[in-house]
């Protein structure tokens, strides 16, 4: 197989699906986040009623307690997410596309 | 009274101090062998897996600051304390998503490498180093002022004494043993901190029976809170001010030269995915159990006791060790938290040492000429330079309030470093001039609009108007309870309508003139209110104003660097650059040319 230099590999469909596909990936996660953060400044600047809720009758504990630990799980469930998809896709299309180059 | 023996020599934490100190000086012999190239002591040879470097990012970001200053906030504020952890962790996901492959791929040693790639050495070195060296050092002043007041608060130790300790223990880590040395003071740091919190997490849930209801349950009695510790309550008022902090966190975390040099210690791109995923479910771990000490310290420790040992509440976490595990587990502790300092700023003096040597000695001073030998001897000198200014600034801060550090330091961070670093990956018009003024904007607006904020200005600069205005307003308002409970007593004396009207005439006649005159009293106390009232407006107006209203400038020094780098980059355009994107783009999506 005739090996791409640098400049073809710009243009080869592979590199072009894999470059897309990771910043798509990228992007859309970074709003996630910053949609799930954001989300809960906004809920303590704007709804602390609603943040102030108790769980249970005759308990103590607020929904906000859940709501400020499931932000920080959630953000690592994000993590999880992308390195699911880089190790299974990308490395795959990466693969590819060096075997192209033969590098 | 609950008895402690916080604030005195602890042989305990001692003995613990001691072994953790011979440990990791007999690493630092060990690296100190294998450190001879500058990769080897820049990136530890990319030797690190990428769970290792996973839990040395954990243990270069968790601060001391963050354990016992978190668990704290929570025991003294309650909810609010949980609020600030999750701003501490957002950040990392963002590292994941936007940066921590592309760097990888793209640098060597800094993350100048990287902005550095396609663009013209020499100016952009030089931004990126001072970005990066305001960066660490404000940041390591912050750290060595907490390491003094810390220590001096656990083991008796005088407040200088506890510095130059300090500073000469990552001084030697950092000239023999590198980032090997570094890196491993950093992975045990991370497993003791970790260890030691959940160790006293499980012992606080056990308690209550293991259950979470019932702690908080209990938690909601504990203080004079009462349900409102379990609330949402003061520390988010302004939203924008909220917004603005929250933005420089987030993007701040993205932009610490010591977080972002660790992606160099693994061999590729790969591993560096894969190490902040690990750092990030370590961390977010830690912030969970520091939320669940801090609840746990309120209910079995008490707010009197926490706050009674010191007003910020830093002593919580310690404390609640000493109730639940005795002298043996307040001293671990106490020597984790000494350990978990020394981790912190070994790494920030690394990346400071990096910056002076890599980026300004030899790609600025040297035009990226020198030998390996000599860049690695440069960067020794640059770690004791560092280090003996972090150990005299830290001496000179003494009783300082610099909480305020922390907050520039990430707003820095998120304007200087981030969109630089940011536009050069992502943007392919973005030029040198683009860069560098982006750079200096970022770093220029977040100082400045800081020093002019609520925090500084009015905090620290017109410290003593502020607390003259606080005292005459106190004492109105005190005058102002007294005139109050007078009028009360007035009342009090009035004859009852009812009672005047059984009266017979002539007694109903003195009555009357009794509540004519009280009446007239009150009037008076009424109008004394008034003046009062008239004079608190006008103390209050006297109080120092800041010029700028937001108490973290982040949201528009971002805005300003990222709108500055666009502006120049637009009105600069440079082919070769735009060409060079092509070698960059291959690189950061394929790794291939990777060091």
């Amino acid at each position: 197989m005739a090996k791409l230099k640098k400049q073809d590999i710009l243009n080869d469909p592979d590199f072009l699906k894999l470059s897309s596909q990771k910043n798509t990936i990228s992007i859309i996660l970074t709003i996630l986040e910053l949609v799930l953060y954001f989300g809960f400044i906004g809920l303590i600047a704007y709804n602390k009623p609603f943040l102030a809720q108790k769980m249970s009758e005759g308990g103590a504990a607020t929904i906000g307690i859940p709501i400020a630990v499931g932000t920080i799980l959630l953000s690592w469930v994000f993590t999880g997410i992308y390195i699911w998809w880089a190790n299974t896709k990308y490395d795959e299309l990466v693969k590819k596309v060096r075997e192209k180059v033969g590098g | 009274m609950h008895q402690t023996i916080i604030g005195q020599t602890n042989p305990v934490a001692i003995m613990f101090f001691v072994l953790f100190v011979l440990t990791t000086l007999g690493i630092t012999y060990w690296a100190a062998k294998r450190t001879r190239t500058t990769k080897d002591f820049y990136a530890a040879g990319r030797s690190i897996t990428g769970f290792q470097n996973g839990l040395a990012l954990a243990g270069d970001y968790m601060s001391a600051a963050s354990f016992l200053g978190i668990a704290g906030l929570v025991s003294t504020k309650g909810y609010d304390g949980l609020i600030y952890s999750v701003g501490w962790l957002v950040g990392w996901p963002i590292i994941m998503f936007l940066i921590s492959e592309p760097l990888r791929n793209l640098g060597k040693y800094t993350f100048a490498d990287v902005v550095a790639f396609r663009l013209k050495q020499r100016p952009i070195r030089a931004a990126a180093a001072a970005g990066s060296l305001v960066v660490v050092l404000t940041y390591l002043i912050a750290q060595m002022v907490g390491a003094g007041t810390l220590i001096k608060l656990m083991f008796g130790l005088p407040f200088e004494l506890a510095i130059v300790v300090t500073g000469a223990l990552m001084i030697s880590y950092v000239i023999f043993g590198g980032m090997i040395a570094t890196t491993w003071v950093q992975i045990i740091k991370a497993c003791l901190l970790l260890g030691g919190a959940t160790l006293l997490v499980f012992l606080t849930l056990s308690k209550f029976g293991f259950s979470y209801a019932e702690l908080f349950k209990q938690a909601a009695v504990a203080t004079p809170l009462g349900q409102k510790f379990l609330e949402p309550g003061g520390l988010v008022t302004s939203p924008i001010d909220a917004f603005s902090l929250g933005l420089a966190l987030m993007f701040g975390t993205a932009g610490l030269p010591h977080i972002l040099m660790r992606f160099y210690t693994v061999p590729d791109a790969k591993a560096a995915r894969k190490s902040v995923f690990v750092a990030t479910g370590f961390i977010g771990y830690f912030y969970i159990l520091t939320v669940t000490i801090g609840f746990g310290a309120a209910v079995l420790v008490g707010q009197k006791v926490i706050m009674g040992i010191d007003a910020g509440g830093n002593m919580a976490g310690p404390l609640l060790a000493e109730a639940l595990g005795g002298n043996i587990f307040l001293g671990f502790l106490s020597a984790v938290a000494f350990a978990t300092i020394l981790a912190v700023v070994s790494g920030l003096t690394l990346a400071g040492a990096s910056a002076l040597s890599h980026d300004l000695y030899v790609g600025v001073i040297r035009r990226g000429v020198a030998n390996e030998k000599e860049e690695v001897k440069v960067a020794k000198i640059a770690t004791v330079v560092l280090g003996g200014c972090a150990i005299l600034l830290g001496i000179l801060f003494k009783g300082q309030n610099v909480a305020f550090l922390v907050g520039l330091t990430f707003a820095i961070a998120a304007s200087a470093n981030f969109p630089a670093l940011l536009m050069s990956i992502m943007w392919k018009k973005f030029t040198t001039a683009g860069a560098v003024t982006s750079i200096y904007t970022g770093l220029a607006v977040a100082v400045v609009l800081l020093i002019l904020s609520p925090t500084v200005w009015v905090d620290i600069v017109h410290k003593s108007e502020k607390t003259a205005v606080e005292k005459s307003v106190s004492t109105i308002k005190a005058a102002v309870t007294g005139i109050d409970a007078q009028i009360a007593e007035l009342q009090k004396q009035v004859v009852s309508a009812d009672a005047v009207a059984t009266m017979k005439k002539k007694e109903k006649a003195a009555a009357m003139k009794k509540n004519a005159d009280l009446q007239s009293s009150v009037t008076a106390k009424t109008a004394e209110k008034d003046a009062l009232a008239v004079k608190q407006k006008e103390a209050d107006a006297a109080m120092p104003k800041a010029i700028f209203p937001l108490k973290n400038p982040g949201i528009y020094s971002m805005a300003a660097a990222f709108l500055i780098g666009i502006l120049v980059s637009l009105l600069t355009p440079d082919k070769e650059s735009q060409e060079k994107f092509a070698d960059e783009k291959v690189r950061e999506y394929i790794g291939i040319g990777a060091e």
